[in-house]
């Protein structure tokens, strides 16, 4: 009875999950980045299998073999004491396991968090994302303009996202182009990625950040360069300025739709990088700081 | 008026109006129950102001339980909250605060108090002691934790609850984004509860070095003592992190300090490597218990011993000290570059080898064994199967790059229930069910036993599997709702379904305990399940003193030689035996502490003084007081052993 639970319930899973495969954001990736997370968690899943078998399969051997309704009344089991060789097995086969996954970890991680390859040569698009409660704010100071809650970039190009918080620690995330990275208050982090086809992605605030976190969402689109350049020429004849107030008004608690300015919000509010980062970074630039301690948190980058 | 506004709660809904009036109720009952069957002295003499060991523990499991059941009501508000896309049963900020008390209670206040209890019952009794090394402080631990549970569970009808998930990051949980008084509720009812876990990891390591039975050397202890050894030695070291950081977080909140803001050199990647520093270890506090049990239960029902014991305590001893050493692996995508990512990964995955080692030493156990399908057993068996599952996907987790998909998503949600459910919980109640007779003197029914344990596994399987693929498919975990596009909303349905199973399965483990308390019989003799370990050498239940005689021992399986191999456990003749004195100062204390919190929450000056005045009026009392312990005489002891049938009652 409790033999054929298993079974089923372990049936019940793998189709579950294989019915489940085909649009499953995370290995479905739409760039180099993404596609090395998606063969590396493959990779692992066959690995990880491979082990859950094997002890499913010990256990049920066990389990059918030395029960006490297969065996004699009198049967008193042995006092065994343990066998060096076979605990070397367990020990080593293991360690074998775990190094070869180590060594894929720390290789992928180094891909993952470089420019992917094939693309070093070209300059990268600088695209500064930034979050306040509870919308992204994209900013692109090459092109001088200022979208928020969603993200034009060229395919084929590397992008490379500065991100950090107007607030709460969050999480900049788009799954089927690379894997996520915090966006904090006081230092800039960085995402390398490129997108290999044109398209709509989900992109979102994946870190809790309060109430209105579950629809910090934004959509990130890839199109082709000339598409891009197109786009980027259309904002500058029809969108309004960014200015501080108009900024200072979107960074209030809410959401938003989605918004386009001309200009970016970096000229008044640098990013928290090189000088503007925070000051535990800088010990000499204690003093400014100390002084502007009671003004109020979305003020805090605005001087 | 002015005074009370402060404990109105920020966001009413009928739902908190009607637990209010669920607590009262529940409260009045107890009262007028109590007075009515005149149990209020008994209450007092026998549980409230007590320093057995057998009865601390039995208290903690009780409130354990009872925290299981709050915590698992909030649990399945949540499933059902996410049960179907753009449900309005719950609002943002009422879903934040449920599954924020969710995580604390589960963690902190359920299994928390469940492994302290399990080891409080346990431990004296498998190392042949009449108690532990300090009862008094034992019971101040208890109480303590007690408090920190309570002062807890007060928030949401009093002030509101916390909202910033249980591991409450700054500057989130920073009064900008955090102003209601729910995350000093946070801050106080841990540090409360965690002073009393601290001395319980004191008074452990204390009892294990120096209490053991005469012939018991280290590498002759139970595995479960072992593992309790482990246990508090992480606890000891791990603690004093989580104190300090959540003083440093009541000073950023309630004094304007800036430890953990992202102005003004304050450093909000602190909290996060603080948290983590106590969080990691504190995961392996829960687990080495659970492998204890899982160790005792195996080798008792496979009739075998325990395979590899000098592996498993080299094992343990390893997961505890890289315990230590894999705190970042929670935060892999901070933006620390690839090489400390990558150290911290290789660090994360070495863990599974102890740990595989010890999956391997169970089913060796069971080799050539005869295997008996007990309930415990059953929860035993099934843990191996469904923990190997969450181990491996840790170590997927592990792989930093993979990690920065998994993260924050409903796929390390289900890992980590995934290792804690048939980790902790499994092992909880399979060593329930085991240590039942020795606490009650009657066995839990095995038939109900077995519906409860399929009831779980099964709804365990449905309600966490499919947050595997969920979180591959993008949901993040703690949003409150998600729209239908997403494609969420079947699994989701498939998660609530289990959780629903789940809860029918703790029914089935409640009702168990009235059904057995009704009609089991209550002769079960000293050894219902034919037992090895030295804790079975006692009578059921088992008397105030433990053991009429000092035990001698010459192996982990003392009562399995005595037994099998003629081994004379009990070579003395019986004496009056010297035992602590109760005392109503632990309770007391605490009561003080509960003021301290709960002004301190609210930043009642006043009340935090008088309750710190009071706190110190205690510690002195007990400085000058003088409490010799008493005797039990020679002549009661051979009347309770005659009448338990005890192991001596021939001297």
């Amino acid at each position: 009875m409790r033999f054929k639970w298993i079974v089923f319930s372990s049936l019940l899973l793998l189709t579950t999950i294989l019915a489940g495969c085909e649009p499953l954001l995370v290995l479905n990736p739409k760039g180099p980045q993404a596609e090395t997370t998606a063969s590396v968690i493959w990779i692992s899943i066959i690995t990880m299998a491979f082990i859950v078998i094997i002890v499913i399969t010990l256990l049920i051997i066990m389990l059918v073999k030395y029960r006490a309704s297969k065996q004699p009344d009198d049967y008193e089991p042995p006092h065994i004491k343990g066998n060096p060789i076979l605990e070397a097995i367990i020990v080593i086969v293991p360690v074998l396991i775990v190094t070869f996954l180590s060594i894929m970890s720390v290789k992928s991680t180094y891909e993952v968090e470089s420019v992917p390859d094939g693309y070093e040569d070209q300059d990268p698009l600088i695209i500064y994302a930034s979050s306040s409660n509870w919308k992204w704010h994209f900013s692109y100071p090459e092109q001088d303009v200022e979208t928020v809650n969603y993200v034009f970039f060229p395919t084929n190009r590397p992008v490379e996202f500065r991100l950090y918080s107007y607030g709460p620690i969050t999480s900049f995330w788009i799954p089927q182009l690379a894997g996520q990275k915090y966006a904090m208050a006081d230092m800039i982090t960085k995402i390398n990625l490129v997108a290999e086809s044109p398209g709509d992605y989900m992109g979102r605030n994946a870190n809790f950040s309060g109430k209105g976190f579950a629809e910090n969402t934004f959509t990130a689109t890839a199109l082709s360069p000339d598409e891009f350049d197109k786009w980027v020429g259309e904002i500058h004849s029809t969108a309004e300025p960014l200015t501080e107030d108009e900024f200072n008004k979107l960074l209030e608690p809410g959401h938003l739709g989605k918004m386009t300015f001309t200009g970016t919000h970096l000229s008044f509010a640098p990013a928290p990088e090189g000088e503007n980062a925070g000051h535990h970074h800088h010990m000499e630039s204690d003093q400014d700081h100390s002084m502007e301690s009671d003004q109020d948190h979305s003020e805090h980058s605005s001087h | 008026m002015e005074f009370f506004e402060r404990f109105a709660i920020p966001n009413a809904s009928p739902l908190i109006y009607a637990s209010m009036v669920a607590i009262g109720l529940t409260v009045v009952a107890i009262v007028i129950g109590l007075t009515y069957f005149k149990k209020w002295g008994y209450l007092w003499k026998e549980w409230l102001t007590t320093v057995d060991h057998k009865r601390i523990g039995i208290m903690y499991i009780i409130s354990a339980l009872l925290m299981l059941f709050r915590g698992g009501v909030d649990a399945v508000m949540m499933r059902l909250q996410t049960a179907v896309p753009d449900n309005s049963f719950l609002d943002a900020q009422h879903y934040n605060e449920v599954f924020t008390t969710h995580g604390v209670v589960m963690i902190m206040f359920m299994a928390m108090a469940f492994i302290i209890g399990m080891m409080n019952f346990v431990v004296p009794l498998q190392i042949g002691a009449r108690d532990v090394a300090f009862p008094r402080l034992n019971a101040i631990s208890f109480w303590l934790y007690f408090t920190g549970a309570m002062l807890f569970n007060i928030s949401f009808v009093i002030g509101g609850s916390p909202d910033a998930g249980w591991t409450n990051y700054f500057p989130l949980a920073g009064t900008d984004f955090s102003e209601t008084v729910g995350i000093n509720y946070y801050m106080w009812a841990l540090q409360i509860s965690g002073i009393g876990t601290l001395m319980t990891g004191i008074n452990f390591i204390v009892t294990i070095i120096k209490m053991r039975a005469p012939g018991m050397k280290l590498m002759k202890m139970p595995m479960f003592t072992w593992a309790s050894l482990i246990t508090n030695a992480i606890i000891v070291f791990a603690f004093p992190v989580l104190t300090i950081a959540l003083l440093m977080g009541t000073f950023d909140r309630q004094f304007g300090t800036h430890f953990f803001a992202s102005t003004n050199g304050g450093m909000d990647m602190l909290w996060a490597n603080l948290f983590w520093v106590w969080g990691h270890p504190e995961v392996y506090i829960l687990i080495l218990p659970a492998f204890g049990v899982y160790s005792e239960v195996i080798s008792t029902f496979s009739g075998r011993n325990l395979y590899g014991y000098k592996s498993m305590v080299a094992s343990m001893v390893l997961i505890s000290f890289m315990s230590f050493l894999v705190w970042v692996h929670h935060f892999f995508t901070m933006g620390h570059g690839a090489l400390v990512n990558g150290i911290f990964s290789i660090t994360t995955m070495a863990i599974a080898v102890p740990t595989g080692i010890k999956i391997f030493n169970w089913l060796l156990t069971m080799w050539k064994g005869k295997i008996r399908f007990t309930v415990p057993m059953l929860y035993s068996v099934g843990f191996i199967p469904l923990f190997t599952i969450g181990g491996v996907t840790g170590v997927m987790l592990a792989i930093a790059s993979a990690d920065y998909q998994y993260h924050n998503t409903m796929f390390l949600v289900a890992h980590f229930h995934n290792v804690i459910i048939p980790g902790v919980v499994f092992a909880m109640l399979a060593g329930l069910t085991y240590w039942w007779p020795k606490m009650f003197g009657f066995m839990l029914n095995e038939r109900i036993g077995k519906w409860g344990f399929w009831f779980l596994s099964i709804g365990f399987c449905l309600a966490f599997f499919p947050m595997y693929i969920t979180g591959l498919d993008g949901q993040a975990r703690r949003m409150y709702t998600y729209s239908a596009e997403t494609g969420f909303g079947p699994l989701n349905m498939v998660s609530f379904i289990g959780a629903g199973l789940m809860a029918i399965a703790f029914i089935l483990i409640v009702y168990n305990v009235y059904y057995s308390f009704r009609h089991s019989p209550r002769n079960v003799g000293q050894d219902p399940w034919n037992a090895r370990s030295l804790e079975w050498a006692t009578p059921n239940p088992v008397p105030h003193y433990n053991f009429a005689v000092d035990p001698v021992v010459n192996s982990s399986e003392a009562f399995w030689d005595a037994k099998k191999n003629g081994h004379v456990l009990f070579p003395e003749k019986i004496k009056k035996i010297h035992m602590p004195n109760n005392s109503g100062l632990p309770i007391i204390l605490a009561g003080f502490f509960f003021i301290f919190g709960f002004s301190f929450v609210f930043s009642i000056w006043v009340g935090v003084i008088i309750a710190a005045l009071g706190i110190i009026g205690c510690l002195a009392y007990r400085s000058f007081e003088k409490d010799p312990g008493h005797y039990i005489s020679r002549e009661e002891i051979l009347e309770t052993e005659k009448k338990l049938g005890g192991a001596s009652n021939e001297n």
